[in-house]
């Protein structure tokens, strides 16, 4: 049994009508994963143990444990408490609240990257907490670490073949089916690969571009 | 202005030889020659080359043109249907043999002992058995005045004692040329004395060509058969100590030790 | 002194956990379940032998290989990070058999996940071998040994250090990797727990233990890697020079 190409031509639209619902699983995650994470690392940071002891505690755990439990657990855990999420929520919240976890470290790491001095500066001056975060050091931290955040968006790219898990109709989940719909599995699941190795090489490539130029501009933008 | 002879073969010899990385020339047209047992201090400003002709001698980089020969062999080239061509790796092994090297910043092994880091070649490389090896390293280690630490790993050593193990190291192999780059560079004015001790003792029970790229001007002074001014990837002036620092004839000699001597 | 804070209050939690859980369920559930953990840890310890073989040499070859050796070793590893483990094991899974290729679903699982961790091992093994500084090649040349000799006295026991903590950090992406295998047909934890609670609809209970044992898992593998470190860099912070 070889490459059918004829074939190969005919599941294309479906698949690329797939690869759409992968996009959008991928923007909105990652959406979510870049804001949570923020969220997450400044709670971390924070001076205070007992705020700053429970949020590692959660980042470490979310981190530690599969991401497919974490998305049956949504799936199947919500409607006991009467709340029924759609299939694609539910990935799509998992999905987002785990790459939280890997972008809260990326941030945390860009924070504590900032200069001591910038915060007594900012104390210098008066400048509230709020104020301090979000005119001093956020603006400092992020441009640094934005070709760290651009691999876990590709990562999170590669693992929404995940939400396949609980038939939300992805590209995977698509490419499966017509597999198991004619008994060709090498057209539908090789496609799908390729378009999954693609679209992360052009993204790799695009972070080292991105990566350059920062180094270019140094770190203030 | 020639080398001191002794008996007709120079032990080291660069005749014609250029480098350079792009567009910049490190050296150009060099010719220099070393006498057997011969000990030479290279001196110069920073970025004139003087630390490019050890590590070529070292094969640590490749030269563009010209060849090196060593102990009346091409060192960098070899023989194949009576012409000379650009030496492979094995060549180079065989020839590596004959030159040991102590670097600026040591290059200790940080994981082996002082011992262990003077038996490794001579295990490895020379396939000494283990026990020969370890005589020969602590042998060594007590010449260099580290009788009392052979045990210990360069991290629990002072720079001028991990420099003294990096001395009997390079020992340990039996070269015919000891290459010193810059090996008090990187120490605290207090520990240059016991590495300068080492080498000199070298030099006078020893039957070894030297050359050492130094920033130490009494030293070189004093323990120097011979002095090479290096400028601009050239020798500038070249003689015995007495004329080079007493009575240069070179203006950028001048400038330079002027310079030299005022800042100690 | 954040991170022994860190790890003594997961594993407070932990007990917590599993307190909670052996109200709800733990005696029923836990036999079932240790039997699909026990699958888990066999993928993992397999998969883990297979990933380090690959990494050291796709990096060796990348490094020190001719060029097509070098240009293969490119290859698999950018073929490899460039898909994730699921496309790797379904395309293995549903795609080798049209070849004529068919191995038991065990045995794709150990390949596919162990060759996709090795890939990212790769890069880990790589990076650890450039980071060693120059002066210790140098010091092997002018010391005559050959680049083999080189490597295995010099080198790599010095990048070894360096490798330990990403890799415990891969050990970890492999252990959540191998929850995949459930999708194709393997009785690992993962899978027992969608099966019980496909009968039982107790799916609070379930997966709360279920999450428990993987945590527990994944806090072996960190306190192991934790010693591993803490021995190999014994050894070497003695020598390294100030």
């Amino acid at each position: 049994m070889v490459w059918d190409w004829s074939y190969a031509l005919s599941i294309l639209p479906i698949l690329a009508q797939a690869s759409i619902v992968t996009i959008q699983a991928t923007l909105l995650g990652f959406v979510l994963a870049a804001t949570l994470g923020l969220l997450l690392a400044i709670l971390r940071t924070s001076p205070l143990p007992i705020i700053a002891v429970p949020t590692g505690l959660v980042v470490e755990f979310i981190r530690s444990t599969p991401l497919l439990i974490q998305i049956f657990f949504l799936y199947f855990v919500f409607p006991e408490f009467g709340v029924t999420l759609d299939a694609f929520v539910a990935g799509v919240i998992a999905l987002g609240v785990h790459y939280a976890t890997y972008c809260s470290e990326v941030y945390r790491a860009g924070l504590e990257g900032v200069p001591r001095g910038q915060w007594e500066a900012s104390t210098a001056l008066n400048l509230s907490p709020f104020h301090t975060f979000r005119d001093v050091i956020i603006p400092q931290a992020i441009p640094p670490v934005i070709p760290a955040l651009g691999n876990y968006f590709v990562a999170l790219f590669k693992e929404t073949p995940l939400l396949s898990a609980i038939a939300v109709m992805e590209l995977m989940q698509r490419a499966k089916i017509l597999g198991s719909q004619t008994f060709r599995y090498i057209e539908p699941i090789t496609i799908a690969g390729a378009f999954f190795l693609v679209m992360s090489l052009i993204a790799a490539a695009l972070i080292r571009y991105v990566e350059r130029r920062i180094a270019l501009r140094g770190i203030r933008p | 202005m020639t080398a001191p002879d002794s008996n007709g073969t120079p032990m080291v010899r660069f005749e014609n030889v250029t480098k350079s990385y792009g567009s910049f020339v490190v050296l150009d047209g060099l010719d220099l020659e070393f006498g057997a047992g011969e000990k030479v201090a290279i001196i110069g400003p920073s970025g004139s080359g003087k630390t490019t002709v050890l590590r070529m001698l070292m094969t640590l980089e490749r030269i563009n043109d010209g060849i090196i020969w060593l102990d009346g062999e091409p060192l960098t080239h070899m023989e194949r249907d009576g012409q000379l061509v650009p030496a492979n790796a094995a060549h180079l092994r065989r020839q590596r043999g004959k030159i040991g090297m102590v670097f600026q910043h040591f290059n200790l092994f940080p994981h082996m002992n002082a011992v262990q880091n003077c038996m490794e070649a001579p295990v490895t490389v020379l396939r000494m058995p283990k026990a020969e090896a370890r005589a020969r390293a602590c042998e060594l280690l007590e010449m260099v005045g580290l009788g009392d630490k052979f045990n210990h790993y360069p991290g629990q050593l002072s720079g001028g004692q991990q420099q003294r193990v990096a001395i009997a190291r390079a020992l340990a192999m039996r070269p015919k040329v000891m290459l010193f780059d810059e090996v008090t560079s990187a120490l605290d004015p207090e520990l240059i004395g016991e590495v300068l001790n080492v080498i000199r003792k070298l030099g006078s029970e020893l039957d070894l060509t030297m050359l050492m790229v130094t920033h130490q001007m009494g030293f070189a002074k004093e323990f120097a058969d011979r002095v090479c001014f290096f400028h601009s990837g050239k020798i500038c002036e070249q003689g015995p100590p007495e004329q080079i620092f007493g009575a240069p004839e070179n203006e950028r000699t001048k400038q330079f030790l002027s310079a030299v001597l005022e800042a100690t | 002194m954040a991170q022994r804070l860190l790890l003594v209050s997961t594993i407070m939690a932990f007990l917590a956990g599993l307190a909670i859980a052996s109200f709800a369920g733990f005696r029923e559930f836990l036999p079932g379940l240790l039997q699909g953990a026990l699958i888990t840890v066999e993928i993992t310890v397999a998969g883990a032998v297979l990933a380090l073989v690959c990494a050291v040499i796709a990096a060796l070859a990348k490094l020190y290989g001719p060029a097509p050796v070098r240009w293969l070793a490119i290859t698999y590893i950018e073929l490899f990070r460039g898909t994730s483990a699921l496309v790797q094991l379904f395309w293995m899974f549903f795609v080798l058999p049209h070849f004529g290729v068919r191995l038991e679903p065990l045995l794709v699982a150990i390949l596919a996940l162990g060759l996709n961790i090795g890939a990212y091992g790769a890069e880990v093994v790589r990076g650890a071998i450039i980071a060693v500084p120059r002066g210790q090649w140098e010091a092997t040349i002018a010391l005559n040994m050959s680049r083999a000799a080189a490597l295995r006295r010099v080198i790599l026991p010095q990048a070894f250090v360096a490798m330990i903590p990403p890799w415990g950090n891969l050990l970890i992406e492999l252990l959540k990797s191998t929850s995949l295998v459930s999708l194709i047909t393997i009785a690992d934890l993962t899978f027992r727990a969608q099966q019980m609670n496909q009968t039982t609809f107790r799916t609070v209970e379930i997966f709360i233990i279920v999450l428990l044992l993987y945590l527990a898992i994944s806090m072996i593998i960190t306190v192991g890697m934790r010693a591993l470190e803490a021995k190999a860099a014994g050894a070497v912070a003695r020598g390294r020079a100030h």
